[in-house]
């Protein structure tokens, strides 16, 4: 496995006549009025997905995403540009357009550029693109029929099978040159349940940096479909939700998304350089209850969120962001480590070519603690157990957030009882972090297919986060 | 004016498609030329430009379905991107209310200029539109010195051409500019909360815009206005909804009005059309033919001609919006919307915002909502809300982290007063108006 990232040198260079010298010529054209720093993104992108609907395939589609990003650095500032096409000319016109960033300073000159291999977090045998379609039809007809089969009251279920083969290489004027192949397979199935006319709606998916072994060993299609389909049944004897301030227990796994949204985005280092999050100049303060660690883990294997490389061709990192409460580190870009001096974290990720890099989780999650799960939901007099989220947003410069719920239940007197509906929570992360007053031992990684979205790009990402109790949290309900 | 180079590739591959198997085919390109740039504390902090490309195929044999997209236009490229499409179709299960709309439903001697080309958008020099973003900025930094900080002001233009082609005959374009300017502003609370909060302005014509000085200062009041927030108790009140959170409730309600929902199942409004929803004073209308706004197209994404469609008359829902394989499913007709809504807005009214806040006892004055908690197919709608208490008919402190949640079918019955200032800063547009018992979430 070790030779798969220097096969996308041979790809390029083959496919496209990308060598070395014309790399270099293009980094010289960005460097051609000075700057600190200039970087090639090439990306070559085979996507495609089967949708699933009334038991027939109903559409197939595809498509390739292929060009070069062209970014010259100076200081914090930076130019972009990108050329969809990869001949010398068109490449050396966008680095031209990129490098008027720079004032016009003496001309930079690229390091000769020294292949760096890394560690290849998600080896694969078989890409899934290189399979039948017949075999991934197989899998959405498996799990259609899984939810159809799990109760009576599924009345419709939609199945996507997306999978993607990413092949980037990155080449930088300080003489770094990286790459690497990205797969990703992800099978998401929504189901509508109905009974008295009522409805009731969930969805769940699996996805990974994997062949399509992953839906044979790791998260088949019919656990996807039944998951899917129990959400969308319980929400059908879902009363209102109280409304109010309220202790509530976050369960493992999905409950990760909280702590992406409200905490996570509040670490990255771009906000924190500009001194516009509520976590900035906070480092060695105590940020969270001591009972709180926070990492984010570029090297999870197989993860979505995962990274050989990041997408300025740096190493991926187990990073301690927030350590016993204490924040200690921030999720650096390139610019932004140089920025507060720091070492990087190989955070730097953009959606594509066409997007230039900027600080962005990986896998991000919460540590395991002490106590049980049975101990969080007994200590609970009144409240709520908040399962499943519907998505969330949070206000990154304070930290406010909101969250709607796809799946949460009351508990009463120590108890779990009646599923509730139509219920969001809303609080402030670094507020709710320390009202954190018991964490389980029962951390789980979220396997449902997150994508996070910033300034207008999507990338994948993983979650996760043991059992949780928060003291206290406004709970929006119907209910008075 | 039309692209006449993209136009005569796109009707080549639609031949192409058709030579290597399609029964029928329909290629969309879109060219465009794009510039950003963003200034913070007086720098430029970026610059980008770029001159995306990109083809669209979408192919029908026997009636099986499949779309494929690429930005590779070399000839060789192009030639496997169909023979892909096709391939693809053969997993396909056929899906008789599949393919290209009806011939008679085309486009035909539609007008190309809606108002929506300015060539001053796309020549005006770079310098010039990093100054207006320096510009915009400074005012904003300046305006009070309780304005601490900045997420820096935006420029970004666009000009672009789109062109369909398909197997019916059908080949078509049009093109347009577009600019922007976008300014967050940041201020600290008392006790070191960070608030933030901006404006912005969005036109096709370069002269249309909003002047920076005009930019920077309400992107500044608007964040100085909630500094001291607090919540308020748990409680049922009447809500004032102001232009962009009116505007953010029709874009939750256009969800609910597609046919694909309808066909799905997944609207509130399933069985609804022809009956008294909304209160007597909602007239919503959908309609791509006002020359010069933001969501205006001679025809839709599949070369339908644009019609304005009423969508609410009175607080009668009227219909659902069509494109043609929704139209087909539900035995209907397509009604021009592939692609989505175009300018959905909400009749005005003739209150003033301030009349309709002097009304108010007590209530919300809603500013910004977060979170996606509303459900259309339930109706069920719950966000997170920030705004200014009204008291006695006037806006006293800042609130945030609350919540406000209700019914869909109940806040539209709900709707008891509507404002006359409609104006259209995007292409869902909606002006001041009064819901009443909304339940609000908070100590």
């Amino acid at each position: 496995m070790s030779n798969e990232s220097t096969k996308v040198l041979d790809f390029f260079q083959s496919e496209f006549g990308i060598d070395q010298k014309v790399m270099s010529d293009v980094l010289a054209a960005a460097l051609s009025r000075g700057g600190d720093f200039a970087e090639l993104y090439f990306e070559h992108r085979i996507t495609s997905n089967m949708h699933f609907e009334e038991g027939i395939v109903k559409e197939s589609s595809g498509g390739i995403i292929q060009g070069v990003g062209i970014r010259v650095v100076s200081g914090d500032s930076f130019g972009y540009a990108y050329s969809e096409d990869f001949n010398l000319e068109s490449m050396r016109r966008a680095a031209i357009t990129a490098s008027q960033i720079c004032k016009g300073g003496k001309p930079g000159q690229p390091i000769d550029a020294t292949f760096l291999q890394a560690a290849n977090l998600y080896p694969i045998t078989t890409p899934s693109i290189d399979v039948r379609a017949l075999e991934k039809l197989e899998l959405i007809r498996r799990a259609d029929k899984a939810a159809r089969a799990y109760n009576p009251a599924v009345k419709k279920v939609i199945a996507m099978f997306s999978e993607e083969y990413k092949q980037v290489m990155i080449a930088a004027s300080d003489g770094r040159l990286v790459a690497d192949i990205q797969p990703l397979v992800s099978l998401r199935v929504f189901v509508i349940a109905e009974r008295d006319n009522k409805p009731g709606q969930g969805s769940n998916s699996g996805a990974a940096r994997m062949g399509l072994d992953y839906f044979a060993n790791r998260r088949t299609p019919e656990m996807i479909g039944q998951e899917a389909a129990r959400i969308a049944v319980q929400a059908l004897d879902a009363v209102d939700a109280p409304a109010g301030m309220y202790p509530v227990v976050l369960a493992a796994g999905r409950s990760g998304v909280l702590l992406h949204e409200a905490v996570g985005h509040g670490l990255e280092a771009d906000f924190n350089r500009k001194k516009l999050s509520n976590y900035s100049d906070r480092i060695g303060q105590v940020v969270a209850s001591p009972l709180c660690t926070v990492v984010d883990d570029g090297t999870v294997a197989y993860s979505k969120g995962s990274l050989n490389i990041d997408d300025e061709g740096n190493l991926p990192n187990y990073n301690v962001l927030i350590e016993n409460g204490t924040l200690s580190n921030y999720l650096q870009d390139r610019i932004s480590s140089k920025h507060f001096d720091n070492k990087l974290t190989g955070n730097g990720r953009r959606q594509s070519f066409r997007h230039a890099p900027m600080p962005r989780m990986t896998n991000t999650y919460m540590l395991a603690g002490q106590s049980t799960f049975e101990e969080l939901i007994a200590s609970v007099e009144k409240g709520l157990y908040c399962v499943g989220y519907s998505g969330g947003q949070v206000n990154i410069y304070n930290g406010d957030f909101t969250f709607g719920l796809t799946e949460a239940y009351l508990i009463e007197n120590g108890k779990i009882t009646a599923p509730v509906k139509n219920a969001n929570l809303i609080g402030n992360g670094p507020e709710v972090l320390s009202k954190v007053t018991m964490v389980a031992n029962d951390f789980a990684l979220s396997e449902d297919g997150g994508m996070c979205g910033k300034n207008g790009q999507m990338v994948p990402i993983g979650l996760g986060m043991p059992s949780v109790l928060v003291s206290s949290i406004t709970v929006g309900g119907t209910a008075a | 004016m039309i692209n006449e180079e993209d136009l005569k590739l796109a009707e080549d591959i639609v031949k192409l498609a058709q030579q290597k198997g399609a029964d029928e085919a329909e290629v969309r390109i879109t060219s465009s030329r794009t510039f950003s740039t963003t200034v913070r504390k007086g720098e430029v902090e970026k610059i980008s430009e770029n001159e995306p490309h990109s083809l669209t195929l979408r192919v029908y044999k026997e009636k099986r379905g499949a779309t494929v997209f690429s930005s590779d236009f070399r000839p060789a490229a192009l030639e496997r991107l169909v023979e892909d499409a096709v391939e693809r179709t053969t997993y396909v299960d056929p899906d008789p209310e599949s393919g290209l709309p009806d011939p008679e439903d085309l486009a035909k001697d539609f007008d190309e200029n809606l108002d929506l080309w300015d060539p001053m958008v796309g020549d005006l020099p770079p310098e010039i539109k990093i100054n207006l973003a320096r510009q915009t900025e400074e005012t904003a930094l300046t305006y009070d010195s309780r304005i601490t900080n900045t997420n820096g002001a935006s420029f970004g233009s666009h000009i672009y051409s789109f062109v369909l082609a398909n197997s019916l005959g059908f080949a078509g374009g049009y093109r347009g500019s577009s600019c922007s300017m976008y300014m967050s502003a940041v201020a600290d609370d008392s006790e070191g909360k960070k608030q933030t909060d901006g404006w912005y302005s969005s036109q096709h014509h370069f002269n249309r815009l909003e002047k920076p000085e005009e930019i920077g200062q309400k992107a500044a009041e608007r964040t100085l206005r909630r500094l001291g927030a607090r919540k308020v108790k748990t409680q049922t009140v009447p809500v004032i909804w102001d232009q962009e959170t009116a505007s953010e409730f029709l874009g939750i309600l256009a969800g609910a009005i597609m046919g694909g929902a309808l066909y799905r199942g997944m609207t509130f409004l399933a069985d609804k059309e022809g009956q008294q929803i909304a209160a007597p004073g909602v007239t919503i209308v959908d309609d791509p033919l006002r020359p010069g706004l933001p969501g205006s197209r001679p025809f839709d994404g599949e070369g339908v001609y644009s019609r304005r469609n009423e969508v609410f008359s009175k607080g009668v829902f009227n219909q659902f919006l069509f494109n043609t394989y929704y139209a087909r499913k539900m035995k209907r007709r397509t009604t021009g919307n592939s692609g989505g809504i175009t300018n959905f807005y909400l009749e005005p009214g003739s209150l003033t915002p301030e009349e309709i806040i002097a009304g108010v006892d007590e209530g919300l004055y809603l500013t910004d909502m977060i979170g996606f908690g509303e459900n259309i197919t339930t109706g069920d709608f719950s966000r997170g809300a920030s705004g200014i208490w009204i008291e006695k008919g006037k806006l006293t402190y800042p609130v945030s982290e609350i919540n406000i949640s209700g019914d869909l079918r109940k806040m539209l019955a709900g709707i008891s007063q509507i404002g006359n200032d409609l104006e259209f800063r995007h292409s869902v547009a909606a002006p001041t108006f009064r819901m009443d018992g909304m339940m609000i979430s908070g100590l």
